[in-house]
C-alpha cells in the first residue's frame, strides 16, 4: 500500500484530516515529526494546513527550517510528489520548493468558506486524476491565501501550464485567480484549498476526491 | 528572620483596613478571614482571599439558587462543579462540555477578552482528559447602527476567529444578537466540546502525599491580576474602563496547542495523577482547588514560577491570571517522563508544588524555607455564601408580541446573515461538521476520539436565549429558551442529552435582579424535568450593569444532542420548489412542556427517516422570521395564506415550519396525528415571490439581498471606539 507521509509542525492542526481522507480513498498515511530529519519509507509527503509555530512571523517562515524539510527537500528534488495544503503552501514558498508568497486576504479577513475551482492543468501529481476544466467545490480556510509573485514568475507559471487550479469567484485577491501551483517537475504542488475537506459525502461535497486520488496515483509510481 | 508561627509578620505594615476592600473583601468578609486563621491575614493571604473569594470564582450569590437544578441522569459521568460536565455518549466515548462567559474583559478588550474567553474553556475541557473539538460563541453586543457596538463585535468576532482557528479548535456556531440592553455590558459566552475515551476520564485531585505540582506552560506575567475581582463588579463610567484594562489577560493561541497536545499526551501516557486548568485566581486557584478537593495539603514555592518579568511580588505570582498555563500533578517517579515529554512539545514544566498530608495550604520561599502564606486548604470553600434578598415575585407574564404595523417591513428588517460572523471562523477542522453554523443547530460526526472509528451517529450542540422573552417572565422565558434549545435539535434529528447554562444577569445586590435569577433557574430547571435533561454545568455572570443600568436577565443555554443515525444530511433551513409548506404545533394560551415535546419527538423522527425537504424552528421573530430565512437561504419562494398577523408573528413555542415533497404528505399527516400534534398546511414553496396572502409580497431577490448584505454594510460604515 501506498503511505503518504504528513508533516506534523507545532502548531499545525490538520494533520489527522489529512490522514482520515487519504485513508478514506485506501490509501495509508502516518505523521512525519518536524523534528526528525527523514521522511522515512513514505512514496508522497503533505505539509498540512495549520498554524505552524504559530505563524507569529510570516507564516512558514521558521516552519521552513526544521529538520524535516531538508528530507523533504531532497526527496522533492529527487522527483517524489510533494503537496502543500494551506499553510502547507506557505511553507513550501518559504522554503523555496514553490516560487511567489500568500499575503494577506484582500478584505484583511479570515475566510471559512467552500470555493468552485477550476482545474486548469491536469499535469500535476495532485490534478493527473481530474478532469480538465472540471469545477470542484473545495472550502477555503486561511488568512493569507493572497497569492502573489513577480511578473517574470507569473509569466513562466502560465507559460509553463503551471497553475493547476484557478478560483472561478477569487475570494482573497490572488494575482491571476491562482489558487494552486505546481514546480517546474510538476511533482511539487501548493493550493489553498483544503482537498481533504471535501472527500466524505456528508460533508457536503466530494470533490477533493480527485485531487487525493490523483497524489496517490503519483506515489503509486513513485513506489515502483 | 520571619516567625515561622506568624508569616503574616513581614507583611503586616502593609495590611491597613482599606485593602481588604481595595480588593473586592466586604468587611463581614475580612471579620470571617481573621476568625478562620485566628488572626489578622497577610497581604498576600488577603489577595488570595480575594480572588478566591470574588463572586467570579465563588459563585456566593448563586449557589442557594444552582441547587435546584435536575442534574443527574444515567449517561451523566460528572455533573456540576468540576472543570467539565461529562456524559457517556456510547461506543466508549464521553463528552465534555462546558460554557462560560468572558463579558467583562470583552466590554474592555474586545480582541484579547474575547480571545482569552476561547482559551480559557479549551482548558477546562482538556484538564478533564478531553480533546476540544468545538467551540460555540453565542454573542450579543448593542445596536449595529451605533459604531461602538460594531467596534465591539468587530473586535470579538476577530478575537475568536485569531485565537480558535490558531489553535485549531473549529467554531461551529453560536449566535449573534444585537440589543440595547447590551450596549454598555456586551456578553460574550463561550461554550466547548470536547471528547474522551470513557477509561481515560480525570479529576483534579491533589491526592498522594509527596507527588508534585507541575506548572505547564506560558510563564507568569503581570497580565490579568485582579481579573477575577474585575469580573465581579459592574462598570462605572469610562475611567475606571481604562484604569481596568491591564486586567485583562492576553492570550498566545500557539502556546495553547503545544499544551492541549503536551497535556493529552500525559493523560494518554498515564503520567499524570490529574490535571488542572490555571483560570480565574490563577495559581492560587489552580493549586488550592486541587488541594482542597484532595483532602490532603500542599506547599507551593513562589520562587520558583517562571517569570516575564523581574520584581513580581508573591501575591502578584499567586493571582496572576496569565493565560496558557495548566498545573499537572505527578508522581516523583514520572517526573523525569512528564519533563521529556513536555520538551518535545517545547511546553515549559516547572514542580512549583508538593502534596503534603498538612492539610494547609502554605505559599513558601522554597521548599522548607520562609512560610509567606498558611491558610486550611478548603480556605476557597469556606466564603460566606450570600442568601441575598429576592424582591417579591411578579405576577405571571408571558412574553406577548407586538404586532407590527407594517408586516412585509418587519419581516425584511429581521433577516440578517450571520456569514460575515461564521466565515471569519474555521467551522471545519476534524471533519466532522456536517452542518455547520447557520442552521438551527450544528451536527458533528461522532468518531472515537483515539481509534478514529466512525460510530455512524452524530452529535448535535445549539446556543440560545432569549433576553425578551425573560424580561417579562424569566421563569416562563427561561422556559421557553429550553424549548427552543430542544426544537432546534429536533430540527436535525437529534435527541436531547445534556444541557450546560450561562447564567448572564445584573446585580445581584438589586433584589429584582435576584428574582429573575431564581425564577430563571426555576423555569429552567422545570423544563429540564419535563423533557428528561440533566443540567451538567453552568456559569454565572453577574453584576453585568452599566452606569447603574443592569441587562436584560439572559440566560443563555448550550444543549448537547445526539442523532441516533447519521446516515444523511439534515435538510436544513430550506426550501423546494413544488413541496407543501407545513405548520408543525400550534399556538397555545400557556405553554404547554408536553406538547412541545410531542412536536419535538415528531420532527426528530420525521428527520431521521428523510421526510422533510427543510425544515426550521419558530423562535424569535415568529413565521415572519422563519419562512424569511427559508426562502433566503434557499433562493426559492413561497405563497402562503390563511395566516393573520397576529399569527405571522406570534413568538409561541413549540412549532416549527416543514417542507414538504407532495408524495410525503400523507405520512406527515399519520404521524402528527399519532403524535397528537397540530398538523397544518399553509401554502406551497417556489415562485419568484414570498407572498402572505394579505400581509407580505415580496421579490424572492429583495429576500435574499436584504439577508445577506445587512451585516457586511452595517460593518463597512467603520467603527468607533468611544
Amino acid at each position: 500500500m501506498t503511505k503518504v507521509g504528513v508533516v506534523l509542525f507545532p502548531g499545525s492542526n490538520c494533520e489527522q484530516d489529512a490522514i482520515e481522507s487519504i485513508r478514506l480513498l485506501g490509501g495509508d498515511a502516518e505523521v512525519l515529526w518536524h523534528g526528525d530529519a527523514t521522511i522515512g519509507d513514505a512514496d508522497a509527503v503533505i505539509v498540512p494546513g495549520g498554524f505552524a509555530h504559530g505563524d507569529y512571523l510570516r507564516p512558514g517562515a521558521i516552519a521552513r527550517f526544521s529538520p524535516v524539510m531538508g528530507a523533504v527537500a531532497a526527496f522533492a528534488a529527487a522527483g517524489g510528489p510533494v503537496v502543500g495544503i494551506c499553510n502547507g503552501f506557505q511553507v513550501l514558498t518559504e522554503a523555496g520548493l514553490l516560487p511567489g508568497a500568500l499575503q494577506k486576504n484582500r478584505g484583511l479577513k479570515f475566510l471559512c468558506t467552500t470555493v468552485s475551482l477550476r482545474v486548469d492543468s491536469t499535469n500535476s501529481v495532485l490534478t493527473s486524476d481530474a478532469e480538465a476544466g472540471s469545477i470542484l467545490r473545495v472550502p477555503v480556510n486561511h488568512f493569507e491565501g493572497n497569492y502573489t509573485c513577480s511578473p517574470e514568475t507569473l509569466a513562466e507559471l502560465q507559460g509553463d501550464d503551471r497553475i493547476v487550479l484557478r478560483y472561478v469567484e477569487n475570494p482573497n485577491g490572488s494575482i491571476d485567480d491562482i489558487a494552486g501551483i505546481c514546480s517546474e517537475g510538476r511533482n511539487v504542488v501548493g493550493l489553498m484549498p483544503h482537498p481533504e475537506r471535501a472527500c466524505h459525502p456528508l460533508l457536503g461535497s466530494t470533490d477533493g476526491q480527485p485531487l487525493l486520488r490523483s497524489l496517490l496515483t503519483a506515489a503509486a509510481k513513485a513506489q515502483v | 528572620m520571619v516567625d515561622q508561627r506568624d508569616p503574616g509578620a513581614a507583611y503586616r505594615e502593609d495590611v491597613t483596613e482599606a485593602l481588604h476592600r481595595s480588593l473586592g473583601l466586604t468587611d463581614a468578609e475580612y471579620r470571617e478571614i481573621e476568625q478562620v486563621l485566628g488572626r489578622e491575614p497577610n497581604h498576600l493571604e488577603l489577595a488570595m482571599y480575594a480572588v478566591m473569594w470574588s463572586e467570579h470564582c465563588s459563585y456566593k450569590s448563586s449557589k442557594v439558587h444552582l441547587r435546584r437544578f435536575p442534574t443527574t441522569g444515567e449517561h451523566v459521568l460528572v455533573g456540576p462543579g468540576e472543570g467539565a460536565g461529562v456524559v457517556d455518549v456510547g461506543d466508549g466515548i464521553a463528552a465534555a462540555i462546558r460554557i462560560e462567559s468572558h463579558n467583562h474583559p470583552s466590554a474592555l478588550e474586545p480582541y484579547q477578552g474575547a480571545a482569552t474567553g476561547a482559551g480559557g474553556i479549551l482548558r477546562d475541557i482538556f484538564s478533564v482528559g478531553a480533546r476540544p473539538i468545538a467551540v460555540m460563541d453565542p454573542l450579543r453586543v448593542g445596536p449595529l447602527d451605533d459604531p461602538r457596538s460594531r467596534w465591539l463585535l468587530e473586535g470579538i468576532v476577530s478575537g475568536v476567529s485569531g485565537y480558535g482557528n490558531a489553535v485549531g479548535v473549529p467554531t461551529v456556531g453560536g449566535e449573534v444578537v444585537f440589543d440595547e440592553t447590551y450596549a454598555e455590558n456586551p456578553l460574550v459566552n463561550v461554550l466547548c466540546l470536547g471528547l474522551l475515551p470513557v477509561e481515560r476520564l480525570v479529576l483534579a485531585r491533589a491526592s498522594g502525599v509527596g507527588n508534585l505540582a507541575v506548572l505547564l506552560g506560558s510563564s507568569t506575567g503581570r497580565d490579568g491580576i485582579g481579573g477575577a475581582s474585575m469580573a465581579s463588579e459592574g462598570f462605572s463610567d469610562d475611567g475606571a474602563e481604562q484604569a481596568k484594562r491591564p486586567a485583562v489577560q492576553v492570550g498566545d493561541p500557539f502556546e495553547e496547542k503545544r499544551l492541549i497536545e503536551a497535556c493529552l499526551t500525559l493523560l494518554d501516557a498515564g503520567l499524570a495523577v490529574g490535571v488542572q486548568d490555571l483560570g480565574a485566581a490563577g495559581i492560587t486557584g489552580a493549586t488550592s482547588e486541587t488541594a482542597g478537593k484532595g483532602e490532603s495539603g500542599m506547599d507551593v514555592d513562589v520562587t520558583v514560577v517562571p517569570l516575564r518579568e523581574p520584581g513580581m511580588e508573591p501575591w502578584e505570582i499567586m493571582t496572576s491570571e496569565s493565560q496558557e498555563r495548566m498545573l499537572a500533578i505527578v508522581t516523583p517517579e514520572d517526573l523525569d517522563a512528564v519533563v521529556s515529554l513536555c520538551e518535545r512539545w517545547e511546553v515549559q514544566a516547572t514542580v512549583i508544588g508538593r502534596v503534603t498530608d498538612t492539610g494547609r495550604y502554605r505559599v513558601v520561599r522554597g521548599f522548607g524555607g520562609e512560610v509567606l502564606a498558611d491558610l486550611p486548604t478548603t480556605f476557597a470553600d469556606d466564603v460566606p455564601i450570600h442568601e441575598r434578598p429576592l424582591a417579591v415575585a411578579p405576577p405571571r407574564r408571558p412574553f406577548a408580541v407586538e404586532v407590527p404595523s407594517d408586516p412585509q417591513q418587519a419581516l425584511l428588517d429581521s433577516l440578517c446573515d450571520m456569514s460575515w460572523v461564521s466565515s471569519q471562523y474555521d467551522s471545519q477542522l476534524f471533519l466532522n461538521t456536517v452542518e455547520g453554523p447557520g442552521g438551527d443547530a450544528t451536527v458533528l460526526r461522532l468518531k472515537h476520539p483515539t481509534t478514529g472509528t466512525d460510530t455512524g451517529r452524530a452529535l448535535a450542540l445549539t446556543t440560545d436565549g432569549n433576553h425578551r422573552w425573560c424580561a417579562a417572565d424569566s421563569f416562563v422565558g427561561a422556559e421557553m429558551v429550553v424549548c427552543e434549545s430542544v426544537l432546534n435539535l429536533a430540527c436535525v434529528g437529534a435527541r436531547p442529552l445534556a444541557l450546560v447554562n450561562c447564567l448572564n444577569f445584573g446585580n445581584p445586590e438589586h433584589p429584582e435582579v435576584m428574582r429573575q435569577l431564581s425564577d430563571a433557574i426555576d423555569g429552567m430547571s422545570e423544563a429540564c424535568r419535563a423533557f428528561g435533561i440533566p443540567v451538567v454545568g453552568g456559569n454565572v455572570s453577574l453584576y453585568n450593569e452599566s452606569r447603574g443600568r443592569d441587562i436584560d436577565p439572559t440566560p443563555v443555554v448550550g444543549l448537547l444532542g445526539m442523532v441516533d443515525r447519521l446516515d444523511r444530511r439534515p435538510p436544513g433551513v430550506h426550501l423546494v420548489d413544488g413541496a407543501s409548506i407545513v405548520l408543525l404545533g400550534e399556538v397555545t394560551a400557556e405553554l404547554d412542556l408536553r406538547a412541545v415535546s410531542n412536536v419535538a419527538a415528531l420532527v426528530r423522527g420525521l428527520v431521521l427517516d428523510g421526510l422533510l425537504e427543510g425544515v426550521h424552528d419558530i423562535a424569535d421573530g415568529g413565521l415572519a422570521t422563519c419562512l424569511g430565512e427559508m426562502v433566503a437561504r434557499s433562493g426559492v419562494g413561497a405563497n402562503l395564506r390563511g395566516i393573520d398577523a397576529a399569527a405571522l408573528f406570534s413568538e409561541a413555542p413549540g412549532r416549527v415550519l416543514a417542507c414538504v415533497a407532495p408524495d410525503s404528505l400523507g405520512e406527515l399527516r399519520r404521524r402528527s396525528a399519532e403524535a397528537g400534534a397540530d398538523c397544518s398546511e399553509l401554502g406551497v414553496a417556489g415562485g419568484a415571490d414570498l407572498v402572505v396572502e394579505g400581509l407580505v409580497d415580496l421579490a424572492v431577490a429583495d429576500v435574499v439581498r436584504t439577508y445577506r448584505d445587512r451585516l457586511p454594510a452595517a460593518m463597512a460604515a467603520g467603527a468607533l471606539h468611544e
